[in-house]
């Protein structure tokens, strides 16, 4: 054990929250450390003497650990590697677990030599908007903003696919109690008691919050037994939930807060079973918001130095790591806290140089324990200086003058390698302000509260401003009671544990110490003073124009550190008081969060649904190549035995397909259809309105083609529907729309036209379709109904019949799509995949085939019939030669604005058939139609290409549906398509839309 | 993060619900020339307001029924939520009369 310690050169022979028998090894830049179970990575690299662990963002200086904890700026790592490798991460906040391997960030070659340090030399030329105003207007701006990203930023991203798992839970409370400090526990215990169902988070592997970071005594015991006590109580309460790990990031609409559970962080990799974070969404009745305060630094010159850091943080570091910070150590102050510090470090050994407090006064009841320690104290003194490139070495105080902007008398330098400087506590008012909360400024803390309510969630402790122990111990007690009694429950008691802390005395404020050299006052982003300055003398007086013109506050650490100062500089800036200023909006989330938990499973397949038709087994089993169609999978054409996927079988297959259905028999699966059954005594009169063309004459038994148009006359949807029976129809729409005519229909049933009595139930998922075309089509359904006549006369082009084929109830629609005699057959989902496997049984007679959407989608433009990319929602009936569908004797949706006067114009495109004159060019869907090639743009758009098929197996050449301006149709007959993306044009003869049998006498016989 | 009380299903959650749009637009009776206006006013005119709102969701991965709700668009708040027929801000107004 021994052997380790001894490697640990800062850390102390005992005291702090870490398990000294548990030794653990881990690798920053390569070289190998060892810290204990119980460290963060920033305390075990100081217990080994690291002071350097980055450099900056923009001047590339040196850097080195700034808080304890969620608000480091400085020490970002990268952590892990490989798949796991994530950069960016906060050494403060990362536990050390075994083989940790941790870089440095921003840096070339090395930490110690880092070319780009040159940018802090090159640093009076890189103020706030620097790049911009010299770059932007130049020429090639693209090719310098390479080299400036480059220089200037974060670790870089994996590019590997994440291995890791992530969840989601949705959980309810009563009481959600965020931060688990002595507010937090203390509201727990009475929430708890009261019989309240209780959610408590915190983001540290323990409850205790800054109770872990201080020497405090809780009825005269250590504070951590009255937080193990309290942990025991509440652990052993059936309504109660503690959460550790777990990160409260934001606060949403309905008092829901969201959550990210780091639950495998903290190893080397998740366990088999864990994922490794998990998102809580948690909807509470009641929110306490005891998430604390922070600490933040004062501005001075080169405050940044490697060795200076947040007193608090210097603190929590010799409490609860036993690492020594430094050895010899500078106070800097403005506020009570920083004596806190005095004494801690004093106690653990540290030589405490001097307490450097801005205030005249030195508080009265800290002076016994200052001479107990032999510490002295410098008041109405600051820091102005600091010394030591890599690390600090000393540090130069000096007497400030009554108006606090100048420094008074000689100025002297003590040798330091610690700076701890406090410069008074920020609460945490985000979640706060993500409810929808506006903070106020108080003076007495010199920082923003809470203000007004917003949700129901309510601050206590130090994020409502309440910075002595005693005051948040009770705070969180009568805000649980408050909220018990809000809820009927009786009240509960508790006893809060007396304390033995000082009384506070009020914070004097000081932002900024008047010096030379560069004053930090955001350190992740770089930004100093004289860029707030800068900002002011330019105009950008605003806190939320200063925060975008300096990148102030826009790190990933949101600017914990860094917002209040910089607004605080402007204030004073503009001689105005800071209230005035005001704070930005703090938006989600309260920390940096992966994406992988906000997706949770819902990820590759699970993104979305896959939508599989009834007959879907067996086009697998039998060559079928799959196509998306939103969220269904259709068989787009179906290969042989002896073929391999490739581009000419692909052809083949197609053009064997189209042949077999011209000239015997196909049968395609058209399950993905929109299927919407529609019941009631005023149904024929509600299709009259929802269709262009009149319906109430369709009698039972028979089918009609209609088209939907939108409100606004232009088309939205087509298809048929049949009349089953005297108050039941049976309307299909396209695949694309399904969803979408529904909830039309709907919006009319039940917001415009209530009283009509209609009901539309969708029954997509409830029938298989499968279309059987081709001149052989009547042989097969024939033998498929051997005791039912199906001849022309029988059974006529738009005939409609239920009947039972081998014992399954079936519908049969002698409707046609592909321009052949055709017949649609229903049937309960179930019985799908048996009648298609019967109906090619009973059709190997007449060779049938199976075709897919390929072979449908070039018969329907052989055909002219229009589908999806004609009904693209700017096209009207008469665009599509469909005027006669559009009744003049009644009122239906569109029927008043489709006589616009736009609408109406002879020039608008209409469809047309287009043939290329070499009979052979590919012509690309989406090609813009224009007069000449070759003119230079711009080039009048005569029309575009809608629809193309390379090949027309019937016809033998490409054939493809388009848009031609009315005028141009009357003038010429050849027309170019042009693909300027594609470096493409090609000349076009302008043809009839109907390619193939335009009497249509195919689908009457 | 909405919760939406649906006037058939009780309060679900806004992740079941299609917002569909304004519910204060009622379709024109007649389609002849003399009400141009209102029929412009029905398919393009919408108010943005801020405040309160009176608004259609469908209850899509529920009932389908589509509910109005009465919202306060800067808060997001939902006062009343009720059938599309229901005046709801005169029932708001009602409500406040009896307090």
């Amino acid at each position: 054990m021994f052997r380790f310690q001894s490697r640990q050169q800062q850390r102390l022979d005992d005291g702090g929250q870490i398990n000294r028998l548990a030794p653990i090894n881990f690798t920053f830049d390569g070289k190998k450390f060892i810290g204990f179970e119980g460290d963060t990575l920033a305390s075990a690299l100081l217990a080994n003497g690291v002071r350097l662990v980055g450099r900056s963002f923009k001047y590339h200086r040196p850097r080195g650990i700034y808080s304890a904890g969620i608000e480091e700026p400085n020490a970002l790592v990268a952590l892990r590697s490989g798949d796991r490798h994530e950069p960016n991460t906060r050494a403060t906040a990362i536990e050390l677990f075994p083989g940790l391997e941790a870089k440095s960030q921003n840096r070339w070659p090395n930490l110690l030599l880092d070319y780009l340090q040159i940018n802090n030399l090159l640093s009076p030329f890189l103020s706030a908007g620097f790049y911009y105003k010299t770059f932007m207007g130049l020429p090639g701006w693209h090719f310098y903003e390479y080299f400036i990203r480059k220089a200037a930023g974060m670790g870089d991203g994996t590019k590997f696919k994440d291995p890791d798992k992530y969840d989601k839970k949705h959980v309810h409370c009563d009481i959600l109690i965020v931060g688990g400090g002595p507010t937090g526990i203390s509201a727990a215990v009475t929430a708890g008691r009261a019989g309240a169902r209780v959610i408590l988070v915190d983001n540290h592997p323990k409850l205790g919050g800054q109770l872990n970071g201080e020497r405090y005594f809780l009825d005269k015991k250590p504070a951590h037994h009255w937080v193990e006590q309290c942990v025991e109580e509440l652990d052993g309460l059936e309504n109660v939930t503690i959460a550790t790990r777990t990160s409260a990031f934001g606060y949403y609409d309905s008092d829901v807060v969201n959550a990210i559970e780091s639950v495998s962080d903290h190893l080397p990799e998740p366990l088999g079973y864990q994922c490794r974070q998990r998102l809580w969404q948690i909807r509470a009745k009641k929110v306490i918001l005891a998430t604390g305060a922070t600490e933040r630094p004062i501005v001075f010159s080169n405050n940044d130095r490697p060795g200076i850091m947040l007193a608090s943080a210097a603190r929590r570091y010799v409490n609860q790591y036993a690492v020594k910070p430094g050895k010899k150590a500078v106070i800097f102050t403005n506020n009570d806290d920083g004596y806190k510090t005095a004494f801690d470090l004093a106690r653990s050994g540290i030589e405490v140089v001097a307490v450097v407090d801005s205030r005249k006064n030195i508080p009265e009841h800290f002076e016994k324990e200052l001479n107990e320690k032999d510490i002295e104290v410098i008041a109405s003194s600051v820091v102005i200086d600091t010394y030591g490139y890599f690390g600090l070495n000393s540090v130069k105080i000096g007497t400030l003058s009554h108006n606090g902007k100048t420094i008074e008398s000689n100025p002297y330098i003590v040798s330091a390698d610690l700076l701890a400087v406090s410069g008074g506590w920020s609460p945490n008012v985000h979640l706060y302000c993500h409810s929808g909360g506006k903070p106020v400024y108080n003076d007495s803390i010199e920082a923003f509260v809470p203000g007004e309510l917003s949700q129901n969630g309510h601050s206590a402790g130090a994020s409502r401003g309440s910075f002595s122990l005693t005051d948040c111990l009770q705070e969180g007690h009568n805000i649980a009671n408050t909220m018990a009694e809000a809820l009927d429950l009786e009240v509960a008691e508790q006893i809060i544990p007396e304390t033995n802390e000082n009384t506070i005395v009020p914070i004097e404020a000081l932002w900024r110490v008047p010096g030379k050299g560069k004053k930090f006052v955001d350190l992740q982003d770089d930004v100093t003073e004289s860029d707030i300055t800068l900002a002011h003398r330019e105009g950008y007086v605003s806190v939320e124009h200063l925060k975008r013109y300096t990148t102030l506050g826009m790190g990933t650490d949101q600017g914990k550190t860094s917002n209040l100062n910089g607004q605080a500089i402007m204030a004073q800036e503009k001689s105005e008081p800071i209230e005035k200023i005001g704070t930005t909006t703090f938006r989600p989330p309260y920390t940096p969060i992966a994406l992988g938990p906000l997706a949770g499973r819902d990820i590759g397949l699970s993104y979305k649904h896959t939508r599989r038709s009834a007959m879907h087994n067996w086009h697998k089993q039998h060559g079928a190549i799959f196509v998306e169609a939103g969220q269904w999978l259709r068989p787009q054409y179906y290969l042989n035995e002896m073929e391999q996927p490739s581009k000419e079988n692909m052809d083949k297959a197609i053009s064997r397909e189209v042949q077999t259905v011209r000239t015997s028999v196909g049968l395609v699966d058209v399950s993905t259809l929109g299927k919407i059954d529609i019941q009631g005594k005023d149904s024929a009169e509600f299709l009259n309105r929802v269709y262009t063309n009149g319906w109430t004459k369709l009698p039972i038994g028979k089918a009609r083609y209609g088209i939907m148009l939108r409100e606004d006359g232009l088309v939205f949807d087509d298809g048929t529907t049949s009349r089953l029976d005297e108050c039941h129809y049976f309307m299909t729409t396209t695949t694309s729309n399904a969803a979408a005519v529904l909830s039309h229909m709907e919006y009319y049933l039940q917001v415009q036209w209530p009283k009509l009595d209609v009901k539309v139930t969708s029954v997509t998922e409830q029938w298989a379709a499968m279309a059987l075309a081709g001149p052989k089509s009547r042989n097969v359904l024939s033998k498929l109904l051997p005791t039912i006549n199906v001849d022309n006369e029988s059974f006529p082009f738009m005939g409609v019949r239920e009947v039972d084929i081998e014992g399954v109830p079936a519908r049969i629609f002698r409707i046609s799509f592909s321009g052949e005699l055709s017949y649609e057959i229903n049937v309960p989902a179930d019985f799908g995949e048996f009648i298609w496997q019967r109906i090619l049984e009973v059709g190997k007679a007449y060779s049938i085939r199976p075709y897919g959407t390929e072979a449908m989608g070039i018969m329907r433009i052989e055909k002219g019939h229009v589908a999806g990319p004609e009904l693209d929602g700017r096209t009207t009936a008469t665009d599509l030669g469909l005027q006669k569908l559009l009744s003049s004797k009644k009122d239906f949706i569109g029927s008043k604005m489709m006589h616009r006067e736009g609408l109406k114009d002879e020039n608008r495109p209409r469809l047309v058939g287009l043939v290329p004159v070499d009979k052979k060019s590919r012509v690309k869907s989406g090609a813009i139609l224009v007069k000449d090639p070759t003119l230079a743009p711009p080039v009048p758009k005569l029309g575009h290409v809608s629809s193309s098929a390379y090949l027309s197996p019937t016809l033998g050449h490409p054939i493809s549906l388009g848009f031609v301006s009315g005028n141009i149709i009357e003038t010429t007959k050849k027309i170019w398509a042009v693909s300027p993306l594609h470096n493409e044009s090609h000349e076009l003869e302008i043809t009839d839309p109907v390619f193939y049998d335009q009497k249509s006498e195919r689908l009457h016989d | 993060m909405l919760i939406i009380n649906c006037p058939l299903c009780g309060p679900r959650d806004h992740a079941e619900f299609t917002y569909v749009g304004d519910a204060t637009k009622n379709r024109p009776k007649n389609g002849d020339s003399s009400n141009d206006n209102a029929w412009y006013d029905f398919v393009y005119l919408r108010d943005n307001p801020k405040g309160l709102h009176e608004e259609l969701w469908q209850h899509s991965f529920g009932c389908r029924c589509f509910v109005k709700v009465l919202r306060n668009t800067l808060t997001h708040e939902i006062i009343a939520t009720g059938m599309p027929k229901d005046n709801l801000i005169l029932k708001e107004k009602g409500l406040e009369l009896n307090v």
